[in-house]
């Protein structure tokens, strides 16, 4: 369904994503995790024809989607960049709306498919009865779920998140997360997100694609990728991992390079366990 | 009964009943102080004598007053109005930036260069001005966009650059007229700005382009929304962000190029106008295009009229009007909405 065939990036010398070949398969829920600076939003800023690659191609549906028209591509392909910072004077419904303009001509009246998109999407959302509500008086967590909905009512197979929880609390988070999940067991879409919290990335995920420094490191099911070694490698923690009705979640213990905050002192240990 | 105006509440738009408010009162002002502006002079008339000034053909004193003078004059200020506050309003939606107006993509700045050319060097040409300045404001514009563009333009870049070549075509207007000091008397009125002394002539000379550029700014609107959403989210929905923000542009210097063309540099309206009324009727370009088009023939139509009237035997030049009363009053709204941010 989508593809990345060696995919590279660089804007510095400190910078690039190398030959990255994934296959992301229909259906899916893959979560990026990895350090700041891994190129996880890089990459999914890449895969939505956001910025151009330096070499590689993605392909979507078979084609490369550079050859594709920039509506083509967005009527299969949906993104939520991170969280705006600028409050926009719409109402929830005419945000919504705007995900009908791959589908639409620019002048003219939306089509009955159109309405029922924005209607199916307001109300698998929960925001059907917020719909004239301003954006900037509804709460971060309803806020967030109203760019959901705009991103699903372009009715796309798939689905970027570029971290969709950030800034919200625990209980926001969960709701988007859950909403995610919905959205993929109810209408199969297939989900590509970035997360900050490695938790809740392996409860809600199929497949998690750890990067660090440019580099797939690993790729596979929650309960493969979650192990000391990982936390070792990419994130320099020591971690405890426990295991819960089939759930794998981790708590860190510490951090594995010098211990610079408590000795005031900033010692390289050599690797090793 | 409560629960059933509640219901119908959140059936609108919550700013429905705001934006048919304001749209009515100013298109009522607009037409009062149209009618008034007609009225009010050095001699003045009554509502039956401009009656009779426009539709008796007999030649009479408020034939030649109201018809030939005060009616192309209004016409042309309302012209004038509108253009630059479409201009500035289609300016400060694509930039996301309050601060946008005509002046920033270099249609002041070109245009009073090519002005200045004309009347200092040239001065036999000086039928030439209206179209220089035009020409000089469509060059200006394309040069900063020209300039600003590293795999597209983003709006941040354009006002960087429009600042610099601004600075720089400034500072070759004031060489000219330090140059040519003895010439500048002919320069500073148009550089001031006003509709002192238009009639028919100049009417027919922008009144085509004004309804053609007002129309192409209505189909602009759906584009000014989208890209509202901010640059990637537009690309995401597969909009040609780049596309749209060059014809916008192109578009308000089209507007603004009128403007300057027939009045001068009338500053401040287009970035006062749109900042209003996106305080009265929200950010939507369906309501704040149109409704901002109406308040800028307005202000240009009462301020035109308070400046050659108020200061009776003198006329001001209504540029210097505008930026006189325009000014204090932006700071005062300011005031006002900081005052407001910190109650909340």
């Amino acid at each position: 369904m989508l593809t990345t065939e060696s995919l590279s990036f660089s804007h510095s010398a400190n910078f690039q994503l190398a030959n990255i070949d994934l296959e992301i398969k229909p259906g899916e829920i893959v979560s990026l995790i990895g350090p700041n600076g891994s190129g996880k939003s890089t990459f999914l800023r890449l895969i939505s024809r956001l910025i151009a690659p330096h070499s590689g191609t993605v392909v979507l549906d078979g084609r490369s989607i550079e050859q594709m028209k920039t509506k083509e591509v967005a009527k299969t392909l949906a993104m939520l960049p991170q969280m705006q910072d600028h409050q926009l004077d719409l109402t929830v419904g005419e945000l919504v709306e705007f995900g009908r303009h791959p589908h639409r001509k620019t002048y003219g009246k939306p089509s009955h498919e159109d309405e029922e998109m924005v209607e199916w999407a307001l109300s698998v959302t929960k925001l059907s009865s917020y719909r004239n509500r301003m954006l900037h008086s509804l709460s971060g967590g309803e806020r967030q779920r109203a760019w959901i909905a705009m991103a699903i009512a372009q009715h796309p197979k798939i689905l970027l998140l570029d971290e969709p929880t950030t800034y919200l609390d625990i209980s926001h988070q969960l709701e988007v997360m859950e909403l995610v999940r919905s959205l993929n067991e109810t209408s199969g879409m297939t989900v590509v997100m970035v997360l900050h919290d490695i938790n809740q990335a392996a409860r809600y995920s199929d497949r998690l694609i750890v990067l660090k420094e440019g580099q797939v490191r690993f790729d596979g099911i929650p309960q493969c990728v979650f192990c000391q070694d990982m936390f070792r490698s990419i994130f320099e923690i020591e971690a405890d991992i426990f295991m819960k009705d089939g759930l794998y979640f981790f708590s860190p213990k510490k951090l594995r390079k010098g211990d610079c905050c408590e000795t005031g002192r900033y010692e390289k240990r050599t690797v090793g366990h | 009964m409560i629960t059933v105006t509640e219901h119908a509440e959140k059936e609108r738009h919550p700013l429905a009943r705001k934006r048919f408010i304001i749209f009515v009162s100013v298109g009522t002002m607009l037409f009062v102080s149209a009618i008034a502006s007609l009225m009010i002079g050095a001699v003045s008339f009554s509502i039956t004598e401009i009656w009779n000034g426009i539709f008796s053909s007999v030649d009479s004193l408020e034939r030649r007053i109201v018809w030939e003078l005060r009616v192309p004059r209004m016409l042309i200020g309302l012209i004038v109005g509108m253009c630059l506050a479409s201009a500035g309003a289609i300016l400060q939606g694509i930039m996301r930036n309050p601060l946008a107006d005509p002046g920033i993509i270099g249609v002041s700045s070109g245009a009073g260069l090519a002005a200045t050319v004309i009347m200092i060097l040239f001065p036999a040409y000086i039928i030439l001005l209206p179209a220089a300045a035009f020409l000089g404001a469509l060059v200006t514009a394309l040069v900063i966009y020209a300039m600003s563009w590293k795999g597209g333009a983003s709006p941040v870049r354009i006002i960087l650059v429009g600042v610099a070549i601004n600075a720089v075509i400034g500072a070759a207007m004031s060489a000219l007229m330090l140059l040519y000091s003895d010439r500048v008397q002919s320069v500073l009125p148009w550089l001031a700005g006003g509709v002192a002394g238009v009639g028919w002539v100049q009417f027919e000379m922008i009144i085509y382009y004004a309804i053609a550029a007002l129309v192409l700014a209505v189909f602009g609107i759906p584009h000014i929304r989208i890209l509202r959403l901010g640059d990637e989210m537009a690309k995401l929905l597969g909009h040609k962000v780049e596309r749209s923000r060059f014809f916008l542009i192109l578009l308000s210097t089209l507007l603004a190029g009128i403007a300057v063309s027939v009045s001068g540099l009338i500053g401040f309206v287009g970035l006062v106008v749109p900042h209003i009324v996106r305080t009265l009727v929200g950010g939507d370009y369906r309501y704040l295009l149109p409704i901002s088009a109406l308040g800028g023939g307005l202000l240009v139509v009462v301020a035109d009229t308070i400046a050659r009237s108020a200061f009776s035997p003198i006329e001001l030049p209504v540029g210097i009007l505008l930026s006189f009363l325009g000014g204090p009053f932006f700071l005062y709204l300011i005031q006002k909405r900081r005052n407001s941010f910190v109650d909340n």
